[in-house]
């Protein structure tokens, strides 16, 4: 046996777009094992529940992550309608529904550019991220925040979008699609990135489903884990299948992403048609009593809010699972026995946000 | 490969805005009655109003632009602006206005 040496990776790398840290135990240029840290950005966020009004904290749970921020705002206010009983109108839902599959491609686009450039493949991290700018204007355009939206609130949505701007967000969703399905063509059936990513970092399904993978992770290991299934906000109403791939190695998390990405313009253009007339919210009095675990899909996977209230205007927990954090232990998994060489990748293809998962 | 650049030569030129743009926030001075609502709504406690001395006072760096005290106002007198502000080299951000008050009370006709 070789000796063994330890070999810091982060909280500050370059491929790193947040502080993870992990203790890389090497045996010669072979991972043998993997110590994780979090813990750098934490913000105390679920705490502050105590101190801010059940309607004002939705900014808060807003502001847990930067990036999925609505679909965030969107589970903390759905536990909090559970709690109260309240009956959101279903134009609010329709809406919900439509910001959080931009919220989707949004995040994904920002992923694969990301991604694309810790390989050294710029032009098609300058293009993901030219794309993504289309999706950012139709969100301020719609909401009046780029990537903090502000829109959810108790009870329903605080803006509403005209008929017009829907067909006109659609078009430009249609508009944009083969822009995109050229892109995502060029970044999956390029040889130099298929070796990079074939049969590297293997999930096996059975391993996915024990250590709790989420989200793309887990539905490029052949598990078909999708929240939206379950019908929550208007997606009871819209046909959609979530996208599985069953070869579980970095090559086939990347699909799942990409493939992802389709199906949401697809979804925000059956909400487009369907979407019933009507108002966007409802008056909401009292306080919630009680507690709700809400459940929603993230970009990045299953997010939970845990949600308490004693019939107060503050409520007594918070607490939120976010992604990332189940996603942690697979990583461990999926990086013992690889090479040094390609724990960058592997770890970006977890799409890790670690932001998210210390709030 | 001729083409112009797909990015925007931010600050140089100034940013996309659309109407709903949340910039920040602006007061109409005259119109305020000094209810307090925006105060209290205000999820990160960065408006102040005395009511006393007649002044609505908001910290501009405490502001998260999230529109809420524009939904609250009764007298619609706050207004969402959609530019940007510039961006601060130094503290401060403190910004007091005097405003009207309440209105009062016509006397009553005799």
């Amino acid at each position: 046996m070789s000796k063994q040496i330890t070999v810091p990776f982060g909280p500050q790398h370059p491929v790193l777009p947040e502080p993870l840290h992990l203790d890389l135990v090497l045996e010669d240029e072979k991972v043998v094992d993997v110590i994780p840290t979090i813990g750098y950005v934490h913000r105390g966020l679920e705490k502050l529940v105590e101190k801010r009004e059940y309607t004002e904290y939705v900014f808060i749970a807003e502001r847990i992550c930067g990036i999925c921020s609505f679909i965030h705002s969107q589970t903390y206010v759905q536990g909090i309608e559970q709690i109260m009983g309240l009956e959101v109108p279903e134009r609010a839902q329709y809406l919900r529904t439509i910001w959080s599959e931009y919220s989707r491609l949004h995040s994904h686009l920002l992923w694969l550019g990301c991604f694309a450039d810790s390989m050294g493949f710029e032009s098609v991290f300058m293009n993901a991220w030219r794309l993504r700018e289309h999706i950012l204007d139709d969100l301020e355009a719609t909401t009046g925040g780029r990537v903090i939206q502000g829109v959810c609130k108790v009870g329903g949505v605080r803006r509403d979008i005209s008929p017009e701007k829907l067909d006109e967000m659609v078009k430009g969703l249609r508009g944009i699609e083969h822009e995109l399905q050229d892109l995502t063509n060029v970044f999956l059936h390029d040889s130099s990135i298929q070796h990079r990513l074939k049969g590297i970092g293997v999930l096996k399904k059975e391993d996915a489903y024990y250590f709790g993978a989420v989200g793309p992770t887990a539905r490029g290991s052949g598990l078909a884990i999708d929240i939206r299934e379950t019908g929550y906000a208007a997606f009871g109403k819209i046909n959609f299948k979530p996208v599985v791939e069953h070869d579980g190695d970095c090559y086939a998390r990347c699909a799942v992403r990409a493939k992802e990405m389709f199906t949401s313009i697809d979804i925000i253009e059956q909400c487009a048609k369907k979407i019933p007339d009507g108002p966007v919210d409802i008056k909401v009095t009292g306080a919630p009593d009680g507690e709700y675990l809400s459940r929603a899909e993230q970009p990045r996977g299953e997010v939970i809010h845990y949600i308490k209230g004693n019939g107060k205007k503050n409520l007594v927990r918070h607490r939120v699972r976010t992604p990332t954090f189940t996603n942690i232990p697979p990583l461990v998994t999926l990086l013992k026995g690889c090479e040094l060489a390609d724990v960058p990748v592997i770890v970006l293809t977890i799409d890790p946000c670690i932001g998210c998962a210390e709030r | 490969m001729f083409s112009r650049p797909a990015t925007l030569m931010y600050p140089a030129k100034p940013a996309k805005k659309t109407d709903a743009t949340r910039g920040h926030v602006k007061i109409n001075p005259d119109g305020c009655i000094t209810c307090r609502s925006c105060q209290r709504k205000c999820p990160t406690q960065a408006i102040c109003v005395e009511v006393k001395e007649k002044t609505w006072q908001i910290d501009q760096m405490r502001c998260v632009v999230c529109a809420v005290c524009v939904d609250v106002c009764p007298t619609k007198c706050l207004i969402m602006d959609n530019q940007y502000r510039p961006a601060m080299t130094a503290r401060g951000g403190l910004e007091k206005f005097t405003v009207a008050g309440p209105k009062k009370k016509e006397p009553a006709a005799v």
